[in-house]
């Protein structure tokens, strides 16, 4: 009995003696028919136990992502009933001006949202610094807007950015500018929106760098300090290429959440219906609100399916260039 | 203190941003709508706290708070009790096609979940549970997410305690409920929490399928109340401060969870 009792194995070889030893299968390995009913049962077990989940993925996940794309192939009827057009939404998708500047702007807020990453990671490396006091205060404060509802912070700052009645252009018209109608003001309109976007999102990247950075052993930077290497030094040559790794995850799940915009968008452009009587809207307009406005507006829904595909396609591929690109800046310890 | 004064002003100004939205959502929502929009603005509140009475005229608040809390809660108990089964599964029970079935749940997990939504519509629809609370629940009950939150955590676990209890003859039902989970409690709390925080900000789902006011979730009926024609910002103000406190406060309470929960789940996963 002291074999189960030994910590599990390490190396392959070990783990195919045991395996060997105990008539099981290895991971990775097809499944040798069990041997007695011990194994039986327990791979039974298995299977109940993943039941519930694997049926609701079934059912609603999996399902769902081929019926969305042989939906993208359909046409819906004003009745729910659809019918087979082949490519026709991707062709209607590749000329439609408003898919375009769906797409345009939802790249154009993803690039800048990015902006929160340098924020991110200066604030993280202050609250970091050796002695630092009132850390979990800051902190604090830093992630209110990481837990309030979007739908709230959208509002207060749509009330911040009001063109008449706004703090901001109040605070503005004291050193005597005077401000647009920002949420409302097509030259404006994106660019609130990003500052909205980097605002809400810094607190959230903080914690990851924080703990980022607090897995840098202090060693390193002991001997850099020996090496004769200022507070500078040892943030560019040190901090910044351990720290890459901790970048580059932030980069792509930052990246995969701004290209999916919705909820802020939804009601700084002036909720649902409201919205299309916004100026500003065809600047504000994201890929996934065109979503929901052919999905559950104007029911047309094989091309509204059509939508999502292409934005499936444009994830895939933004994610897969970082990939590609990581090799330049990421540095693995 | 002295030291570092010059990045406290840096910090200080920094968390000055972050705030000042919140302080000028309170000043709002204690003001008159007169007042809310004079130029220039009073930078100090009224004491007008019938506009959170008001909130409750506009909008059936008190029926879509409990809508919120029934749809975050039962999620959030629903996820974490079948994700922590299937990724107990996953990560100790031996059985064939394991590698296979959590290759095709990673590949959930990497969908973006607009993709899911027409078809989940449908079902919901044909099931006639449009504007009902099953909508707002039953999909979130399963989550690719968790399963590989927890499965992760598990494999972390030391395995002595599960080995010497199978030698004891306690079976997998028995090693799940009795080691694993409670040993397991802090992977269970920070999932709890990240299911928490986004059920009760959801918006997308909730407004598809509830449009019935009285059904709606907290999310769903301010941006319904922004959409109509007058807007009263001190009214507007009051409930969404309404609608976030709860979790603001569940949050600040639990700060150190959550936060390690993120830190896991963002550099793992």
């Amino acid at each position: 009995m002291t074999t189960t009792m030994t910590p599990p194995h390490r190396s392959a070889t070990a783990g195919a003696r045991r395996g060997a030893e105990r008539g099981g299968w290895r991971r990775g390995r097809a499944p040798r028919r069990g041997r007695g009913p011990s194994r039986r049962k327990e791979a039974l077990w298995g299977y109940a136990f993943i039941a519930p989940t694997g049926l609701g993925i079934a059912v609603f996940y999996l399902w769902p992502v081929l019926q969305t794309a042989y939906f993208s192939l359909t046409e819906w009827g004003a009745f729910g009933g659809h019918t087979w057009t082949g490519l026709d939404n991707y062709r209607r998708l590749s000329s439609d001006p408003e898919v375009g500047r769906a797409l345009v702007n939802t790249l154009t807020y993803t690039g800048l949202g990015l902006l929160s990453i340098p924020l991110a990671i200066g604030f993280a490396v202050l609250l970091n610094r050796k002695g630092m006091r009132f850390v979990g205060f800051y902190r604090t404060l830093f992630f209110l807007p990481v837990v309030t509802m979007p739908v709230a912070i959208a509002m207060v700052w749509r009330w911040l950015y009001n063109g008449d009645y706004g703090l901001i252009n109040y605070l503005l018209s004291l050193i005597g500018i005077d401000g647009p109608n920002w949420v409302a003001d097509p030259a404006t309109a994106l660019y609130a929106l990003v500052v909205v976007g980097v605002w809400s999102s810094v607190g959230y990247n903080l914690i990851i760098f924080l703990a980022g950075l607090q897995a840098i052993p202090k060693e390193y930077y002991e001997a850099a300090a020996i090496d004769g290497a200022g507070p500078f030094r040892q943030f560019f040559s040190v901090t910044l290429p351990l720290l890459s790794p901790t970048a580059f995850f932030v980069s792509v799940v930052s990246v995969i959440g701004s290209l999916q915009l919705f909820d802020l968008v939804y009601v700084m452009a002036g909720s649902g219906a409201g919205a299309r009587a916004n100026p500003a809207f065809p600047r504000l307009e994201t890929v996934v609100q065109l979503f929901y406005d052919r999905a559950f507006v104007t029911n047309d829904r094989g091309y509204a399916a059509a939508i999502v595909m292409m934005l499936l396609l444009v994830i895939v591929v933004l994610t897969a260039v970082q990939f590609r690109f990581q090799k330049r800046w990421v540095h693995y310890a | 203190m002295r030291k570092n004064l010059g990045v406290h002003t840096i910090l200080i100004a920094a968390a000055l941003a972050m705030v000042a939205p919140f302080c000028w959502q309170i000043v709002t929502s204690l003001k008159s709508l007169s007042n809310a929009t004079k130029v220039p603005p009073s930078l100090l509140p009224e004491g007008r706290w019938d506009n959170y009475g008001k909130v409750f005229d506009v909008l059936p608040f008190g029926h879509q708070f409990l809508n919120t809390v029934l749809m975050a809660g039962l999620r959030t108990i629903g996820q974490v009790l079948f994700c922590s089964m299937a990724a107990y599964a996953f990560a100790r029970l031996r059985f064939p096609g394991r590698n296979v079935l959590f290759g095709i749940l990673l590949s959930v997990l990497m969908v973006p979940p607009q993709l899911f939504i027409i078809p989940q519509y449908q079902i919901i629809s044909s099931l006639g549970w449009l504007n009902s609370l099953q909508a707002l629940v039953v999909p979130g009950l399963f989550s690719a997410f968790g399963v590989f939150l927890l499965r992760q955590f598990f494999l972390g676990l030391p395995k002595e305690l599960e080995e010497a209890a199978a030698i004891d003859g306690a079976g997998p039902v028995r090693i799940y409920w009795s080691i694993v989970l409670p040993l397991a409690r802090p992977g269970l709390v920070a999932l709890a929490l990240l299911v928490l925080l986004w059920s009760w900000n959801d918006l997308f789902w909730p407004l598809v399928v509830n449009t019935d006011p009285g059904k709606m979730t907290l999310s769903a009926g301010l941006a319904s109340l922004q959409g109509q024609f007058q807007t009263d910002y001190p009214v507007l103000m009051a409930g969404s401060l309404l609608a976030s406190l709860p979790i603001i406060a569940v949050f600040t309470v639990l700060q150190r969870q959550f936060i390690q929960g993120i830190a896991t789940s963002g550099i793992k996963g």
